[in-house]
């Protein structure tokens, strides 16, 4: 068997163009689920290969990238798909949101405001909202090129029927553009707003499913809601417990087995800025006595 | 998209009571291969008037309300429909788009089987809420008070609104797939034996609510039956058919009373008196 | 203090190192070859090839070293391997009409030009575990005068009296889809179909297979002929003009007669299901027949009325690398959503509780 070589990102050129194609195609109809020809990649479905391939696509020499799971740079799985491009691209890698060109992310949106300079590539696993409701794909094709959402709406009335509340907590379907409906990746609904009028150009890559869509910057995204049960974000109520942060998404950790807990940052790297610019916060009294 | 507003008109419009007709079939035929469906069905409808079609099974009566429903396409034949901006139209030369509006705001299809007609395993409420949704009604609980309101129109107790029809009988779910489908105060709706596989006295009371409801919104509709009470009831013209034919049409009380065909004869001597 | 924990890099790599000491096991057992297992563990390298869509027993091997013998996973990494290959285009159709069958089968006919040809088959074995395997030396092969080599197709013979539905005619240039080359959508023509079933889990498809033979959409199938064996395959290049042969490739073949049917225009019929892999793979291209006769219900005029003849499901849940990508995504750290849903649960039993308490006072008063 011969020597190997890999191509700049893994992917070669031609797969590059196909992408980058539907890529356009997806920025020229914001929110629009675009079909594309994704590849095997080294990492099973469903652990990012969408997310993987749009990165390959659009990496240049000069990027600097960012990868987060869970809002975490350290997460086994961001880890792996960072060393994955700085072995195959070589290209500089960073955990700070501030630093980097493309940001690859699971789960989160970063809670620092990102700028026109910035790509944010998501990872979807499924990318159609309506999947739920509507196991069909020919049906579903259906509904979003006649914008038939009053299924979506029912879904939501349903929730409030009987919960009394919109029971979606994630993935928590949006209108783009006031068009089409689009779900925005497995990020809580706290993340929403983010995603309304960015600076950044989001990507969305679902390698499963072989569907690419996007968010141009400045697009409007606004969450489905009702009049009178308008849209909600949710976060624990308390300040983080390292940085005190009261505005960031927090992680719940359990700390012994008698109920205690600690709530964190999901965004590490916030997180560590908080830290670092402000004086350190007040901790609770009983936490040293419950660790060794 | 259609406005709400539209959605509120409960009265008959002087001016649809104009001469020209809602709907006009017009030749109509299906060929299933070999198998005739149905052939060279014309007839005119007014608004505000009920079209009875009766005939035996095999008679076309289902094949003709499938063609105008848009489920089956025609071998030949038009289908014109006068739309709400006035415009006489040929259903089949309509978007795909602009034909699924229709059938949802303008139009109703009342099935035999309500399971079809309804979405079991959502709420009453969310029954007949979700042609307001679709057309864009955002208000919660708006929505939730215009479904409680039809409902008691259709003589379901509204605290049941949260309940999924699974729990509802069989009148009651028929009621529900009505109130589903008035909602939106369509101009024409076709009903596929509304009656069928319920208990008598069940079907009293639904197609005296169905008489009353028609009469009260000055509904069009077209009810396929092979109950000629119930043609008898609800209509004032009547469509008999055998073999994929029109065989007689008129109004409804002169046919029964006095049918020209033999087969009419035929099925008329044939009802059981009570 | 709580700590976020960090470190997670060195964990992937200690867990890296653990799972190469655990793949080798104990040293003093000697250590694999990949030649031991593409000759003696055949008809698993042959589902890898056929599965991860690349026929190279080596590189099947290797696969299957490097899986510690997990069929699927020696698949996925047969998958990515592939994607990397440059590919310079379609071979031409290969004839299995000229196949130099090691094993030919019909269960239509008695006999046939050709004869029925057993071939190195499991099918009479009595499934004895036999212990003395490790220790027998077997005896070579037994020798047969050969009278003749011509083994006719048994779909051809019935086609001689137009028994059997012709092949579909499209004209002979009509552009072949390509499912690797484009996203797969709905409804399917039949070559992405079987391209489709061609890759697709060997369970899976089996199960399928099982089902319509239940009732799930039952097509009476007859196994019209099975055969195995080598076929050339031929390409040309566009530069040369002219077919080239590129080499032998074993396949097995299956033809299943099903389910005949005549319309107003047609006399009756009978109607075919195909199957074909890489190497001995008799279950999986018997199963794929089955199952491509199934998804042929649509164009066939016959209602769809059982999940092997729902093409969308069939499709869609086929390939073994998505499916267990998907299904072992769900150990990736979830806890940002559930975090969210944990909110939702909190705040709705607190409101029960508060309804609950306002009741009993109520009651108690």
């Amino acid at each position: 068997m011969s020597e190997h070589t890999y191509n700049f990102a893994y992917l070669d050129e031609q797969t590059k163009r196909m992408i980058r194609r539907a890529l356009l195609k997806a920025v020229a109809i914001p929110g629009y689920q675009v079909p594309f020809a994704s590849r095997e990649m080294p990492m099973p479905y469903g652990w990012g290969t969408g997310g993987v391939q749009v990165t390959a696509a659009v990496l240049g020499p000069d990027d600097v990238l960012k990868v987060i799971d869970q809002g975490s740079d350290d997460t086994t799985n961001a880890v792996s798909i960072r060393k994955f491009f700085a072995k195959t691209a070589g290209v500089r890698t960073t955990t700070h949101t501030e630093e980097a060109t493309v940001i690859q992310t699971r789960h989160r949106i970063p809670e620092q405001k990102l700028t026109e300079t910035q790509i944010l590539v998501y990872q979807v696993p499924i990318p159609e909202p309506l999947r739920f409701l509507e196991p069909r794909e020919t049906e579903t094709r259906r509904m979003h090129a006649l914008a038939e959402y009053g299924v979506m709406h029912v879904k939501l009335y349903e929730d409030i029927a009987h919960h009394g509340h919109i029971a979606t907590t994630y993935a928590y379907p949006v209108s783009v553009a006031d068009r089409y409906v689009m779900d925005p990746s497995p990020t809580p609904k706290f993340d929403n707003p983010k995603m309304d009028n960015c600076a950044a150009l989001q990507l969305f890559g679902a390698g499963r499913e072989k569907r690419i869509y996007a968010i141009p910057p400045y697009t409007k995204v606004v969450s489905l809601d009702f009049e009178d049960h308008p849209f909600e974000r949710y976060r624990h109520d308390a300040p983080c417990a390292l940085c005190g942060a009261t505005d960031s998404y927090l992680d719940e950790v359990i700390t012994d087995d008698r109920g205690g807990r600690m709530f964190v940052c999901s965004d590490s790297d916030y997180c560590e800025r908080q830290r670092e610019s402000a004086p350190p916060a007040p901790q609770p009294a009983d936490t040293d006595a419950s660790h060794a | 998209m259609l406005d709400a507003d539209v959605i509120t008109r409960t009265r008959i419009d002087e001016a649809e009571l104009a001469e020209e007709p809602l709907l006009i079939a017009d030749g109509l035929t299906k060929w299933y291969g070999r198998q005739l469906g149905c052939r060279d069905v014309s007839f005119e409808l007014y608004a505000g008037e009920v079209l009875a079609v009766v005939g035996e099974s095999g008679s076309g009566k289902s094949t003709l309300l499938q063609l105008l429903a848009g489920q089956l396409a025609m071998s030949s034949g038009r289908v014109l429909y006068r739309m709400r901006d006035g415009a006489t139209r040929d259903l089949a030369i309509l978007t795909e788009a602009e034909r699924r509006l229709l059938f949802r705001t303008d139009w109703g299809f009342v099935q035999q089987d309500a399971t079809l007609g309804l979405r079991m395993g959502v709420s009453a409420g969310g029954n007949v809420g979700e042609r307001l949704m679709a057309v864009g009604w955002r208000h919660y609980g708006q929505i939730r008070h215009e479904a409680e309101s039809w409902l008691d129109r259709v003589e379901i107790d509204p605290e049941r609104i949260d309940e999924t029809p699974r729990s509802f009988s069989g009148g009651m779910r028929q009621r529900l797939q009505i109130a589903r489908n008035l909602v939106t105060a369509p101009r024409l709706v076709l009903m596929d034996e509304p009656t069928g596989g319920l208990d008598v006295s069940v079907q009293a009371r639904l197609l005296d609510l169905l008489r009353r409801l028609v009469q009260d919104l000055g509904l069009a509709a077209i009810v396929v039956t092979h109950d000629l009470a119930v043609a008898r009831l609800l209509s004032q013209r009547i469509m008999v058919m055998k073999g994929g034919r029109v065989i007689e049409q008129g109004l409804t009380d002169q046919v029964l009373d006095d049918p020209q065909q033999p087969y009419t004869q035929l099925l008329v001597s044939s009802v059981v008196p009570v | 203090m709580y700590v976020a924990a960090k470190g997670g890099e060195r964990a992937i790599e200690n867990a890296h190192r653990w799972l190469a000491h655990e793949r080798r096991g104990d040293r003093t057992v000697p250590d694999l070859t990949l030649a031991q297992i593409a000759e003696q563990l055949t008809l698993g390298v042959d589902r890898v090839m056929n599965e991860g869509s690349l026929y190279d027993r080596e590189l099947a091997a290797l696969a299957i070293k490097q899986a510690r013998g997990d069929l699927i996973e020696a698949i996925f990494l047969l998958r990515a391997y592939r994607t990397t290959l440059p590919r310079f285009g379609a071979s031409e159709p290969i004839d299995t009409g000229t196949m130099l069958a090691v094993r030919r089968v019909s269960a239509t006919f008695k006999d046939l030009p050709g004869g029925q040809v057993l071939g190195p088959t499991f099918d009479y074995t009595h499934r004895l575990l036999d212990p003395e395997l490790c220790t027998r030396v077997p005896e070579k092969p037994a020798r047969a005068r050969v009278e003749t080599t011509e083994m006719p197709r048994v779909t051809d013979l019935l086609s001689q009296d137009d028994l059997v539905e012709r092949a579909p005619d499209g004209p002979a240039d009509a552009p072949i889809g390509d499912l690797t080359q484009e996203p797969l959508g709905f409804p399917a023509d039949r070559d992405l179909r079987l391209q489709n079933l061609a890759r697709g889990d060997e369970g899976f498809l089996l199960a399928l297979g099982y089902s319509t033979q239940r009732g799930y959409g039952r097509n009476h199938p007859f196994a019209g002929e099975i055969r195995i064996g080598e076929v050339e395959v031929w390409f040309q290049p566009e530069e040369v003009g002219f077919a080239v042969p590129l080499g032998h490739l074993a396949v097995t073949e299956c033809q299943m007669i099903t389910q005949f049917r005549g319309t107003e225009t047609e006399p009756p019929r009978f109607t075919r299901g195909y199957g074909l892999g890489f190497g001995q793979c008799e279950r999986k291209a018997m199963a794929m027949a089955l199952i491509d006769r199934a998804l042929r219900a649509r164009e066939l005029g016959e209602d769809v009325v059982a999940p092997a003849q729902d093409e969308e499901f069939v499709l869609s849940h086929s390939d073994n690398v998505q499916a267990t990508g998907f299904v072992e995504h769900l150990k990736l750290p979830h806890y940002v959503d559930f975090q969210s849903e944990l909110g939702l649960v909190r705040r709705m039993r607190a409101e029960f509780e508060a309804a609950s308490q306002t009741e009993l006072r109520e009651a108690a008063e």
